[in-house]
C-alpha cells in the first residue's frame, strides 16, 4: 500500500516559484491499477515521481507500507526502488551495449542473485511479455514497442510490489501500444499493482480506477 | 549479502559489456595511447641511462676492467710492473689480468702515394698508442671480436697496428680536436708512426670499430714490445694494469686489498668508476631525471586522455546512469564500471607496452644498439622499475577514470533522467 499525504512540490527557478503539485492525498491499495490521466502539465509525472521516490517532495510525506519514505536515507530509498518498485519509462530507458536479457539482468544482480540465477529469472520476465525468442538482441535490433516490453520485463523480473509506469505508450504505434497495454491488463490480472500515466482515455479504462490531475490537484478519482 | 561485492559485481558486468560493445576504434586508440605511455614512461628513461651505462659498461669490459693500476702522477710509469703483476695474479679474485704500454704519437697515411700524385694528400694525426700481449688482451676484453675489417694481431705479429675506428674517416664521426680521421687506409695499407721521435713504417693489419666513445675506437694497436722500443723504454715496466675480476667479487674491497699491499706506493690504484671519465656518474643521475620528466609528462597526458574520454563517455550516457540509479542500481556500483573500464585500458595498454618493449625492443636494441655519436645506447629497464611503472601508470589511469564517473554519478537521478540540468 502506498499512501501520498498531502504532497505539495514546488519548483524554484531564481525568484519564480511554480506550485506544480498543490496539496494531493492519495492512497493506493495492493493489487490496484491506477490511471492517473490529466491534461499535458498537470503534475501527473510530478506525481509520480514523488510516490516511486525517484523525487522528495517540497512537503508532505509518502508512506509505503505504513512506513513514512520521506525520513529514509538515500542509500534506503535506492534499496527501496530496487526491491519494492518496477519502472517503466517513456523513452523505454534501456542501455544500448546491453542485450535485450543483459538490461533485465542488471537489477537481478544488484539485488545479490547469482548470474546464473539471474539470467534464467530475466529470461522467464521476457517470456511473459513475448521476447524470449531474441534475448541477445542489442536494443538498436528491437523496435520501439519491443524495447518497451524488455523494459516492463525489467521493471517485473524482481516481482516489484508496485510497478510505475510514465505514459508508456507515448512514443508507440496503435498495435505496440495494444500489446503493451494488453501485458498491462495481465499484469494486473495476477495481482500486480500498477501505477500508470496515460492520456489515453481508452487505456485508461483499463483500471480499476483513474485519478484525475488538473493543475496540481486531484479534481476526480 | 556484502554490498561492496555486490557493487563490484554489478560494476564488473556492466564495464564489461561496455568495453565489449565499443567502438573498436576508440578502444584501439585509447589503448595505443596507454602504450605510448607506458614506452614513454620505460624507454626514455631506459634508453637514456642506457646511453651512459653503455659508455661506463665500454669502459669496463674493454679498457679499465675491474679495478685498473697506472703510473702515479709524478711517474711515467708503474714501477717494478713484473712484481706487482705476479702479486695481483696470485690473488684469488683475479680472472685476468693484463698489461698495457700506451704512448701519444702521431700516425701518417697516404704519404706514399702522395708522393706521386698531386691530389693524394698526405694524412697525419696525433694518436694514443697501446702496445698488448694480443693473447692476454684477447682473454680480457675478446678485442678481436671488434675487428670488423682484416684480422686480429698474431703473438708473433710485427709492424702492425689495430685501428680503432675514430682514426678511419668511413668510421669516425668527422673531426675533433687533436684527431683527424685518415682516408683510405685499409687492411694491409701503410701506415708511418712516430713516437717519441722514432719513426716506423707499419702495416694495418685491421680495423677496430666500436662506438666513439668507446676506448678501442680511441685507441691504435700494436704489439708490446714493438711500441716498448719505440717509447725507448728500456726497462719492462708497463703503463696500466687492468684487473677483471671474477663474477661476484667486489672492486672496491679488492682496491683495498691492493692498497693494503702497498701497491699504491707504484700505482694509482682505481676501481672502474672512479676511472671513467669525470662526471658519468652524474650525467647518468641526470639523464635518470630527465628520462622521468619525460615519462612523468607522458604520464599526465595519459591519465588527461583518460579523463576526457571517460568524462564525455560518462556525460553522454548520464540518462542511462540516471535510469540505472533510478531502478536502484548503486552509483558506486556504475562507479566501479568506470574504474574497471579505465584499468582496461591501463592493463592492457601496459601489456602490449610489456610485449613490445621485452618481446622486441629490449632484445632487438641489445642485439642492435642504437648508435648514437656519444656511445652505443641499449635499453635499462629492469622488472623492477618497469613494475613500479606500471603501478604508477594504473594508479594515474585509475584515478583519472574514477573522478570524471564521479562527477556524473553524484549528479541528482532524476535530472540526469530528464535531461535537465
Ligand atoms: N524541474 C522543474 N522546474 C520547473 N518546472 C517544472 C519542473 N518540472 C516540471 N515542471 C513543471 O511542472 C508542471 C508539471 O509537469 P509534469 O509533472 O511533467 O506534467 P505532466 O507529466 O502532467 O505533463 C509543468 O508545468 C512543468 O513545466
Ligand atoms: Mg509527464
Amino acid at each position: 500500500m502506498i499512501e501520498a499525504k498531502n504532497i505539495i512540490k514546488t519548483f524554484k527557478n531564481g525568484p519564480i516559484e511554480t506550485q506544480v503539485l498543490k496539496g494531493i492525498d492519495l492512497i493506493v491499495n495492493d493489487g490496484e491499477f491506477i490511471a492517473i490521466m490529466g491534461r499535458s502539465g498537470a503534475g501527473k509525472s510530478t506525481l509520480m515521481y514523488q510516490m516511486s521516490l525517484l523525487d522528495h517532495p517540497t512537503s508532505g510525506a509518502i508512506y509505503i507500507d505504513g512506513k513514512d519514505a520521506t525520513a529514509l536515507t538515500s542509500h534506503e530509498r535506492s534499496r527501496l526502488r530496487l526491491v519494492t518498485f518496477g519502472y517503466v519509462f517513456q523513452d523505454y530507458a534501456l542501455l544500448p551495449e546491453l542485450t535485450a536479457l543483459e538490461n533485465v539482468v542488471v537489477p537481478l544482480l544488484m539485488q545479490g542473485m547469482s548470474e546464473k540465477d539471474a539470467a534464467a529469472r530475466a529470461l522467464r520476465a521476457l517470456q511473459r511479455v513475448g521476447l524470449h525468442e531474441r534475448p541477445g538482441n542489442l536494443p538498436s535490433q528491437l523496435s520501439g514497442g519491443e524495447q518497451q516490453r524488455v523494459s516492463i520485463a525489467r521493471a517485473i523480473a524482481h516481482e516489484p510490489t508496485v510497478l510505475f509506469a510514465d505514459e508508456p505508450t507515448a512514443n508507440l504505434d496503435r498495435e505496440s501500444s495494444d500489446a503493451i497495454m494488453e501485458i498491462f491488463k495481465e499484469l494486473h490480472g495476477r495481482g500486480q499493482t500498477i501505477i500508470m500515466v496515460t492520456h489515453e482515455d481508452e487505456y485508461g479504462t483499463l483500471a480499476n480506477r483513474i485519478i484525475r490531475l488538473d493543475d496540481g490537484r486531484i479534481v476526480s478519482s | 549479502m556484502n554490498s561492496l561485492f555486490t557493487d563490484i559485481r554489478v560494476g564488473w558486468y556492466l564495464a564489461l559489456r561496455q568495453v565489449r560493445r565499443a567502438s573498436k576504434w576508440t578502444t584501439t586508440l585509447i589503448v595505443f595511447v596507454m602504450v605510448l605511455t607506458f614506452l614513454d614512461l620505460v624507454v626514455v628513461t631506459g634508453v637514456l641511462v642506457g646511453l651512459i651505462d653503455g659508455i661506463t659498461n665500454l669502459y669496463r669490459t674493454q679498457e679499465t676492467g675491474d679495478v685498473i693500476l697506472t703510473a702515479l702522477d709524478n711517474k711515467n710509469y708503474i714501477e717494478n710492473s713484473a712484481q706487482v703483476a705476479a702479486l695481483i695474479k696470485g690473488l684469488p679474485q683475479v680472472e685476468t689480468v693484463t698489461e698495457r704500454y700506451s704512448s701519444g704519437g702521431t700516425i701518417e697515411a697516404n704519404y706514399q702515394e702522395s708522393a706521386g700524385d698531386l691530389n693524394t694528400k698526405t694524412n697525419e694525426t696525433g694518436a694514443s698508442f697501446v702496445g698488448i700481449d694480443p693473447n692476454t688482451e684477447q682473454a680480457f676484453g675478446k678485442l678481436a671480436g671488434y675487428v670488423k675489417e682484416g684480422s686480429y694481431l698474431s703473438e708473433n705479429d710485427y709492424d702492425a697496428v689495430l685501428l680503432g675506428s675514430l682514426y678511419v674517416d668511413r668510421y669516425s664521426f668527422g673531426k675533433m680536436p687533436s684527431l683527424t680521421p685518415l682516408e683510405n687506409v685499409y687492411p694491409g695499407s701503410k701506415v708511418r708512426v712516430t713516437i717519441n721521435g722514432n719513426v716506423r713504417e707499419m702495416t694495418v693489419r685491421g680495423i677496430l670499430v666500436s662506438t666513439a666513445n668507446s676506448p678501442i675506437a680511441q685507441r691504435i694497436y700494436m704489439p708490446a714490445d714493438e711500441l716498448r722500443l719505440l717509447m725507448g723504454r728500456t726497462d719492462n715496466n708497463v703503463d696500466e694494469i687492468a684487473i677483471l675480476l671474477k663474477p661476484g667479487a667486489d672492486s672496491g674491497v679488492f682496491r683495498d686489498t691492493l692498497l693494503r699491499s702497498g701497491v699504491g706506493d707504484v700505482a694509482k690504484v682505481q676501481t672502474f668508476d672512479e676511472a671513467i671519465p669525470n662526471g658519468v656518474g652524474e650525467v647518468k643521475d641526470t639523464f635518470a631525471q630527465i628520462g622521468n620528466a619525460i615519462g612523468s609528462v607522458g604520464l599526465v597526458v595519459a591519465s588527461i586522455t583518460i579523463f576526457i574520454v571517460i568524462f564525455i563517455n560518462a556525460l553522454t550516457r548520464r540518462k542511462f546512469i540516471g535510469i540505472l540509479k533510478g531502478i536502484g542500481v548503486t552509483g558506486r556500483a556504475i562507479e566501479v564500471s568506470y574504474v574497471f573500464q579505465s584499468l582496461f585500458y591501463a592493463v592492457i595498454g601496459s601489456g602490449v607496452g610489456l610485449l613490445v618493449l621485452y618481446g622486441f625492443l629490449v632484445p632487438y636494441v641489445s642485439a642492435h644498439p642504437i648508435v648514437l655519436p656519444i656511445s652505443a645506447a641499449i635499453i635499462v629497464a629492469p622488472v623492477l622499475d618497469t613494475t613500479v611503472r606500471i603501478a604508477l601508470i594504473v594508479i594515474a589511469t585509475v584515478i583519472a577514470g574514477y573522478i570524471p564517473s564521479r562527477m556524473i554519478v553524484r549528479k541528482n537521478t532524476l535530472d540526469s533522467i530528464l535531461g535537465r540540468n
